[in-house]
């Protein structure tokens, strides 16, 4: 935990209203004041208490304090930092290792999660007994949504029309597996607005996961890295939030390695929106006469500074209103492994969110991370209010360039 | 039975903190300079159970302090090794919202832009504005009385409070308001800084919001002239809603910070804001526009939308923190001078920049000469903690010489207690202390804040040891 970047701390407090943890418990320690308090403490000498530990597992890593910090103290690499130093010095009940090595050794592997989707509809009916076992299992049970046809995507999509760009597509794990429709639409999306779509098949984990939760990501960025430069792309596009954040983060991840760092800086990383507002649209726009509510995924808007293209994007095309979330700038809960390691708060912040997004009165929900999609989905079940349909704003472009109407 | 045996009583475990890692994270406010680690923090949800904090302490003889979102800038909420640390930031609910009567009622530890935002859709905010609005306590805006940018024309924390529901330092809890007969207790409370008691429930006054507001950046190449140009403002007999003034250092920092988009050769911008009916808004900008040019503003912008008003107060707002980007500590100062002799004061505070090679940067509500001097040092360099000390203390006399004021709105606190006796002869703090006696006979709420020597208040006026009851 870099002294240097502690000290930019001025302890003025204006994180603490967008951070969630101090929303739902109003405690300084569990605030982003209060954590860099207790990273200084741990400098000094003072060990890492399971208490101490608690607080820092209990940061959510949305990032949204960094956004409201004026004196630009960086809390992103700070909570980076000292998640390892965690899990080094802090040793865990055994059940609880036992889950999280189960958490590590699935969702960064696509085959994997493919292998386990079979059986999601047994494990929502095996959700109460699964609680009683482990509430994280409990959650992941609770949090998995229901089967969905996976076809393969091509290896490359031609651009229609004029090639203005070539391009590569992250599949990700979790999109991937349980979303693939999603990866379609951003491929189709893409193509339409004139990329040619490179999808490397044999993608693995961008390292987002292990990344964020204090465990070593190397080996997932070199892979990752590795399998564009062989797909031969300068640019990758990404479309779950968490992932295009890691990736933009490979240069600090590999900077012990000046090699890579220098392969890891070479590689464009964009989000889509973030990529299709550079591209400019070409592509004929179809009304979509619809309500839509805009979800500010945490690593999209707090970590990669993304919330006017996804916006813009929506708001080009006809017939769609998009409505703001009140509390835009808190985290639904989902953060991650969040959702799994720290149900209880989760929840309450997913119930929370889900709330937030009913009083738009919006047909549908704009969500660009996975992770954000399942949660508040689940919030909505939880609450047992009419669920609003859930999509990707990459469905959504695709519906209005494909003049469906509607989104599916 | 200790004190703890009785918290524990009162409350669940995970409202009574007794981990000494935990507690030490409430060893500050938003003043950093001066630490102590509670023996205890309870966080009550309840005034019944603040109430009952307040009774143990009693009980036990053990001193509190009321904290809210510890944003305060002169350690009014410095715990007490010795004592409880009631920390009201659970208590955040906006109980009710009366339109009609122009009211909410509100708990301690909702924050200050909060009621704005419960009400902003129907027209209506909350007028006081401290730049830390988005998260300190209107709890701790009673505790200091606390001003902000619209104070100029809309004045502070107590033209806007209209009753509180207190719990005294002996714990019982009572209802105090502005329709009462008889002592003005509203008046004697908010600005107190705790020392009288906690407040538990605040009844705020609710404005309407004004038809048209529009904002000014205007940029002159040297303070001087941008104070000539407040004075003129405000001679030409215009109350702007707020005029407030930078100086060239707080412009880099709050560039740095949030890239507000200040003219960037500017040595002062002047950011003049008003509001009311629109072609009252309309006339007097034009004025307020001539009088910036003919005082040598060479460059003025009006902000089109409410987003380019926003874009212009961030900088301000944020300057403060924004410090931290240039400097790698500094010292908030707060001072009061008359508006006629900014001038004057600004030049002074120059002198001593010279003098002791320590950089300030001014940012300032200049429209009621309420001056906020960043003293900017590097606290690893030796000895230039103890130089920008004494430049921060040498402000205040700078304001206390031109008839000015020690404080305008960050409170006196722990860190300008020291300081009350040169503004104050003895007898002014023996009235004083009198008062805070009248509340709190033990000395129990808030010690060693406020007055320069803590005393018991059985020792405390001088005069009263010959005949109690005459003073003079």
């Amino acid at each position: 935990m870099d002294p240097e970047l502690i000290k930019d701390c001025v302890h003025c407090g204006f994180c603490l209203p967008t951070c969630p943890t101090y929303v739902l418990w109003g405690e300084e320690m569990d605030s982003p004041r209060g954590r860099i308090h207790l990273m200084a403490q741990h400098n000094e000498g003072v060990e890492m208490s399971p208490e101490m530990a608690g607080h820092f597992d209990a940061c959510l890593g949305c990032m949204a304090c960094v956004t409201a910090c004026p004196s630009g103290v960086q809390y992103d690499r700070l909570i980076e930092h000292t998640r390892p130093v965690v899990e080094r010095e802090h040793t865990r009940e055994p059940r609880d290792r036992a889950v999280r090595a189960l958490v590590f050794a699935l969702f960064p592997y696509p085959r994997r999660l493919r292998l386990v989707k079979p059986f999601t509809r047994l494990n929502r009916r095996l959700a109460p007994f699964l609680e009683r076992v482990h509430p994280t299992l409990g959650a992941l049970a609770e949090l998995t949504p229901p089967r969905s046809r996976t076809r393969p995507l091509p290896a490359l999509v031609r651009a229609r029309g004029r090639r203005r760009a070539r391009v590569g597509l992250l599949t990700g794990c979790v999109q991937g597996a349980f979303f693939p429709d999603v990866n379609r639409a951003t491929a189709r999306v893409l193509a339409l607005e004139g990329c040619d779509v490179v999808i490397p098949r044999g993608q693995g984990c961008c390292g987002a996961l292990s990344l964020h939760s204090g465990y070593d990501a190397r080996r997932f960025a070199k892979k990752t890295i590795e399998t564009f430069e062989k797909a031969g792309v300068g640019t990758v596009v990404v479309n779950a939030a968490g992932c295009g954040s890691s990736m933009k983060d490979y240069a600090d991840v590999l900077a012990d390695d000046p090699d890579w760092r220098l392969r890891a800086s070479r590689l464009k990383v964009r989000d889509l929106a973030e990529y299709l507002v550079e591209l400019g649209p070409v592509a004929e726009r179809h009304p979509l006469p619809m309500t839509v509510a805009y979800h500010d995924a945490c690593h999209l808007a707090h970590a990669q500074g993304v919330r006017a293209q996804p916006r813009e994007l929506l708001g080009e095309i006809p017939d769609l209103k998009v409505r703001e979330i009140s509390e835009s700038a808190i985290c639904c809960g989902s953060a991650g492994t969040y959702n799994l390691f720290q149900p209880a708060p989760a929840r309450e912040l997913g119930e929370r969110k889900a709330a937030r997004v009913e009083e738009t009165g919006a047909d549908l929900l704009v969500s660009a991370n996975p992770g954000c999609t399942m949660q508040i989905t689940t919030a909505m079940r939880r609450l047992g209010r009419p669920p609003i349909p859930v999509a990707h704003t990459a469905q959504v472009l695709d519906a209005s360039l494909r003049g469906l109407g509607t989104v599916r | 039975m200790t004190v703890f045996d009785r918290l524990e009583a009162v409350f669940p475990p995970d409202r009574v903190i007794t981990d000494p890692v935990r507690l030490r994270t409430y060893e500050c406010d938003g003043l950093t300079y001066h630490r102590a680690t509670p023996m205890v923090v309870v966080l009550p949800e309840t005034a019944e159970e603040v109430a009952a904090v307040v009774r143990a302490c009693a009980e036990f003889g053990v001193p509190f302090v009321a904290r809210g979102s510890g944003t305060g800038l002169s350690g009014g909420a410095l715990p007490r090794s010795d004592g409880v640390l009631i920390v009201t930031s659970r208590m955040r609910r906006i109980l009710s919202v009366d339109l009609d009567r122009r009211q909410a009622v509100v708990e301690p530890g909702v924050t200050n832009l909060a009621i704005t935002e419960a009400v902003r859709d129907r027209g209506y905010y909350y007028a006081p504005d401290p730049s830390s609005q988005q998260i300190c306590s209107i709890g701790g805006n009673v505790a200091e009385n606390s001003g902000g940018a619209h104070c100029l024309k809309y004045g502070f924390t107590v033209n806007h409070v209209q009753a509180l529901e207190i719990v005294t330092p002996d714990g019982e809890i009572v209802e105090i308001s502005e329709d009462d007969f008889g002592y003005d207790l509203l008046g004697a409370f908010v600005g107190s800084e705790g020392t009288l008691g906690i407040a538990t429930k605040i009844t705020v006054r609710l404005m309407r919001a004004p038809e048209s507001v529009t904002t000014l950046l205007a940029a002159f190449e040297t303070i001087e002239a941008g104070g000539q140009a407040v004075s003129s403002i405000v001679g030409a007999g215009i109350l702007p809603a707020a005029i407030e003034m930078m100086d060239a250092l707080a412009i880099e920092a709050a560039e740095a910070a949030v890239a507000c988009g200040y003219p960037a050769d500017a040595g002062a911008v002047l950011i003049v804001e008003l509001d009311g009916p629109a072609p009252e808004v309309e006339s007097q900008l034009a004025e307020v526009i001539a009088i910036c040019v003919a005082t040598g503003s060479f460059e003025q912008r009006v902000a089109a939308s409410a987003d380019e008003r926003a874009k212009i107060w961030k900088g301000r707002k944020s300057a403060f923190a924004a410090v931290g980007r240039i400097s790698p500590a500094y010292i908030v100062q707060d001072g009061v001078v008359p508006r006629t002799c900014l001038g004057e004061v600004l030049a002074g505070i120059d002198a001593l920049q010279d003098e002791f090679g320590i950089r300030v940067a001014n940012v300032f509500h200049a429209g009621d000469g309420n001056l906020h001097p960043l003293v900017l040092f590097d606290d690893t360099a030796p000895g230039e903690g103890e130089r920008a000390e004494v430049v921060s203390g040498r402000i205040l006399d700078l304001c206390i010489l031109h008839g000015g004021s020690i404080t305008g709105e960050h409170g006196v606190g722990v860190d300008k207690a020291r300081y009350m006796p040169r503004m104050f002869t003895d007898a002014d703090l023996d009235t004083m202390q009198r008062v805070r006696c009248a509340f709190d006979p033990g000395g129990r709420s808030n010690p060693g804040k406020v007055f320069p020597t803590p005393r018991l208040c059985g020792e405390v006026p001088r005069v009263r040891k010959g005949s109690p009851g005459e003073i003079f």
